[in-house]
């Protein structure tokens, strides 16, 4: 591989963005579970959701911080690096990532606070509202991502004027069937990524013999969620296949690793795609399968990737294994959700140790299927960076030079190594001292500081420590 | 060609957003800055405790002005970033740097020392790159074919180089003058002791960054920004030599809330001087506001974002502030 400013570019996009995705993936979860979980004390007046409110409501802002420190950087990466589509489509793009910006703003400057803050000062009722607010603000948050990216996947609603695209049609931008299918399926995924979390604690607290009674309500419910989530998630996968396959034909070609056109034309299920050859090793198919899960029927004609020019065509390997990955990812989430609800029909949850591990175990599932479904989708956009309408290769900004971006690369590269590694280390230490008393009240701590709860997991587990 | 009502509807908000940026932002840059000139761990607490309630919200506005500005002005957005690729990253890593410098130091007690010289470092970085990019501006940007046309390392000239030194100084007197305003006892007078050399410091480098923009970095941008400040425009750098030597007196004569007040009058008129100068352009001397603006149908679109979400963002910050008035506890 060549290195120049465009490749590194590229590398540097999904190096920042890959690390700012995990944490608002898991906020939009974590969100939803505490308003459920408020709700639930609420309505019930058992204490015990309190406990397990009070504890992930630190999580949660740790994480939100983290998601917001690594969104500044993102704030300004269209520009710097990707100067020829900002300038292209800034009229479109900008907005919608204005909003996002704003979104998120309104709700630290709002009920984020509330939440944080609040739990003393306004009522219960107002309590509950105010989370609820949150976890609708997240999800906002997401919808104009999910926006801004489902029109660079199927651009809608504009028009070409001095060779910038511009707005013609704002509803149809915003509103475009494609989003209206890729929205809820990244949400789902969200929710499922925080369930198998929630169970992972809960197990972990199990096999560690601590805090029982809280390990025992987030195993219940996250096992619970997950296992109705995920046919879900399923059903809108297929949806978000479907789209690919009716706009992004090489893309869908991509994902299935078939180079040739075939009819009727086989699945397959792995292989080592090869380039070079563009042709397939080691390649374990089932006939007719790939014309069935594409057409609904067995004796369809599939195009291969043959059938695009040959400087349209998306590289297949990440595509490929990507797709992979993330069907994997999601049925592992499904075998240990359902088992895990058979178990404990049988009440035998709490004590079959091996699925307690199991579980434990599988706990970045979630994270896991969403880097890869959204590497799938990215790379499999390739070459276009808007697609049909402006090629990656042409999107980069004129002045940079290789050592430009390598510089900056490695300067985040060794940062966010740094800054991210220390995030995830206090969130771990939050999750292994588990819940504990009420949440303290950090001094000088506003909704804008949710980092200064990590200071909160480091006091408490130096205690235990000495203790 | 004549900018529209929304165009400077958006122009006129950024502009805004940039000044409360650089005073607020600046104030707890400031502070840092300062953090790093002395050991006395007694003085660090109480400078940290002093912006600990502000300083994540002041740099909300930096990520206001970033989404603003791509949304609004695409074209402004795009050359600025690519005219200071390298300065943008340094001021984004030294941000990250000494925010989580300010969460992690408290725990620490091995790594304290790395910890505080990073929120130091990252201060500096942070101040300096902000300065050097408004010095590097009045020199005006090449644009071709509404992208930057030059290299990475453009920006830096010795003129720019004053500037980003200049304010330094600056934002350390706004610190020092923040220091005056909510502390009391050693720290305030260790502060109050600063102000006068910040103060000789300002005026130097500014005096220096004027004689080498007339010889040295002399450029038919700079002259002519230089002849926009003529007649009633005078006033600005006028307000901004006077509240400096208010900032003086008012130290002298010890007025704790003075200092600050007179400092942050000066950056709005230095900030006023600087508007004159590059009117009406966003990029000197070659996107106007008329030429940078998203179609209307985009600055409509995001007006609904704007007249919504930017008073709810004043708000908050006025409420924060006003939650945190007076001094700081010595707890």
């Amino acid at each position: 591989m060549e290195f120049d400013p465009v490749i590194l570019s590229r590398i540097q996009f999904g190096f920042v963005i890959s690390f700012h995705i995990i944490f608002p993936a898991f906020t939009i979860g974590l969100a939803a579970w505490l308003a459920t979980i408020e709700g639930m004390r609420l309505f019930t007046g058992n204490p015990i959701y309190r406990r397990i409110f009070d504890f992930w409501l630190k999580v949660f802002a740790v994480s939100f911080g983290m998601g917001v420190v690594t969104g500044i950087v993102m704030a300004f990466q269209f520009g710097t690096n990707w100067g020829v589509l900002a300038e292209r489509t800034g009229s479109i793009q900008g907005p919608l990532l204005g909003y996002e910006a704003f979104t998120a703003f309104m709700l630290e400057a709002s009920f984020f606070g509330v939440m944080l803050l609040g739990r003393d000062r306004v009522s219960p009722g107002f309590y509950l509202f105010a989370c609820c607010m949150v976890s609708f603000g997240t999800m906002l948050s997401s919808f104009w991502i999910l926006a801004n990216n489902s029109w660079m996947q199927v651009p809608l609603g504009h028009e070409i004027v001095d060779g910038k695209i511009i707005p013609a049609d704002w509803r149809e931008i915003v509103l475009g069937p494609v989003m209206m299918v890729r929205w809820p399926h990244m949400l789902l995924a969200a929710f499922l990524t925080t369930a198998m979390c929630i169970s992972a604690t809960g197990a972990w607290y199990m096999l560690r013999r601590v805090h029982y009674a809280e390990a025992q309500v987030m195993l219940h419910w996250g096992l619970g969620l997950a296992a109705v989530l995920i046919p879900v998630q399923l059903f809108f996968g297929h949806l978000t296949g479907l789209y690919v396959l009716k706009h992004q034909p090489a893309k869908f070609a991509a994902i299935e690793a078939r180079w040739q056109t075939e009819q009727p034309a086989a699945e397959v299920l792995l292989a080592w795609p090869d380039a070079a050859r563009q042709d397939n090793r080691f390649a374990l198919e089932i006939p007719k399968l790939g014309s069935f899960i594409a057409s609904g029927n067995w004796s369809a004609k599939e195009i291969g990737l043959e059938a695009f020019p040959a400087e349209d065509r998306p590289p297949v390997l990440i595509p490929f294994f990507g797709f992979r990955v993330m069907v994997g990812m999601g049925l592992i989430m499904l075998a240990v959700s359902w088992l895990g609800n058979l178990l404990r029909h049988f009440g035998r949850l709490e004590s079959t140790r091996w699925f307690l591990w199991g579980t434990f175990l599988s706990f970045p599932a979630g994270f896991v299927a969403i880097l890869a479904g959204w590497y799938t989708a990215e790379v499999g956009r390739q070459p276009w960076v808007v697609y049909g309408l402006l090629r990656t290769a042409d999107a980069v900004t004129p002045s940079l030079t290789t050592s430009d971006v390598m510089i900056s690369l490695l300067a985040y590269a060794l940062v966010y190594a740094a800054f991210v590694s220390f995030g995830i280390w206090y969130i771990y230490k939050l999750l292994r001292e588990g819940p504990a008393g009420p949440a303290l009240a950090i001094p000088g701590a506003t909704a804008s500081r949710p980092l200064a709860y990590a200071d909160d997991a480091a006091s408490a587990t130096g205690a235990a420590e000495r203790g | 060609m004549e900018p529209s009502t929304l165009a400077l509807f958006w122009a006129g908000g950024i502009a805004v957003s940039i000044l409360v940026y650089v005073l607020l932002d600046g104030f707890d840059l400031g502070v840092g800055i300062l953090f790093g000139t002395t050991r006395d761990e007694a003085k660090r607490a109480r400078m940290m405790a002093s912006i600990a309630p502000f300083w994540d919200g002041n740099e909300t506005w930096l990520v206001v002005i970033g989404a603003s500005l791509f949304a609004a002005f695409p074209a402004v957005y795009v050359v600025f970033l690519g005219a200071f690729y390298l300065p943008v990253l340094v001021m984004l890593l030294g941000l990250i740097l000494r925010g989580v410098a300010f969460e992690f130091r408290y725990r620490a007690e091995r790594s304290r020392g790395l910890w505080d010289r990073g929120f130091f470092v990252g201060s500096l970085l942070a101040t300096f790159v902000q300065g050097a990019a408004i010095g590097a501006m009045m020199r005006g940007i090449p644009v071709e074919n509404g992208q930057f046309a030059g290299t990475s390392l453009d920006w830096l000239h010795p003129f720019p180089v004053l500037t980003g030194v200049g304010l330094v100084l600056g934002y350390a007197l706004l610190g020092a003058s923040w220091l005056v305003l909510k502390t009391d006892g050693t720290l305030r007078d260790w502060a109050y002791a600063r102000i006068p050399y910040l103060l000789a410091g300002v005026v130097i480098v500014l005096g220096l960054a004027f004689a080498t923009a007339v010889t040295v970095d002399l450029t038919g941008d700079l002259q002519r920004g230089g002849h926009q400040i003529a007649g009633w425009a005078l006033i600005f750098p006028l307000v901004a030599a006077a509240a400096l030597l208010g900032v003086g007196v008012a130290a002298r004569a010890r007025l704790d809330r003075l200092p600050f007040a007179l400092t942050a009058v000066s950056f709005i008129a230095a900030f006023a001087t600087l508007a004159t100068m590059m009117w009406p352009y966003m990029i000197p001397y070659a996107l106007t506001i008329a030429d940078a603006a998203a179609p209307e149908a985009s600055l409509r679109f995001f007006f609904y974002a704007g007249i919504v979400v930017l008073p709810v963002i004043a708000a908050y910050t006025i409420g924060v502030y006003w939650v945190f008035r007076g001094k700081v506890g010595r707890g």
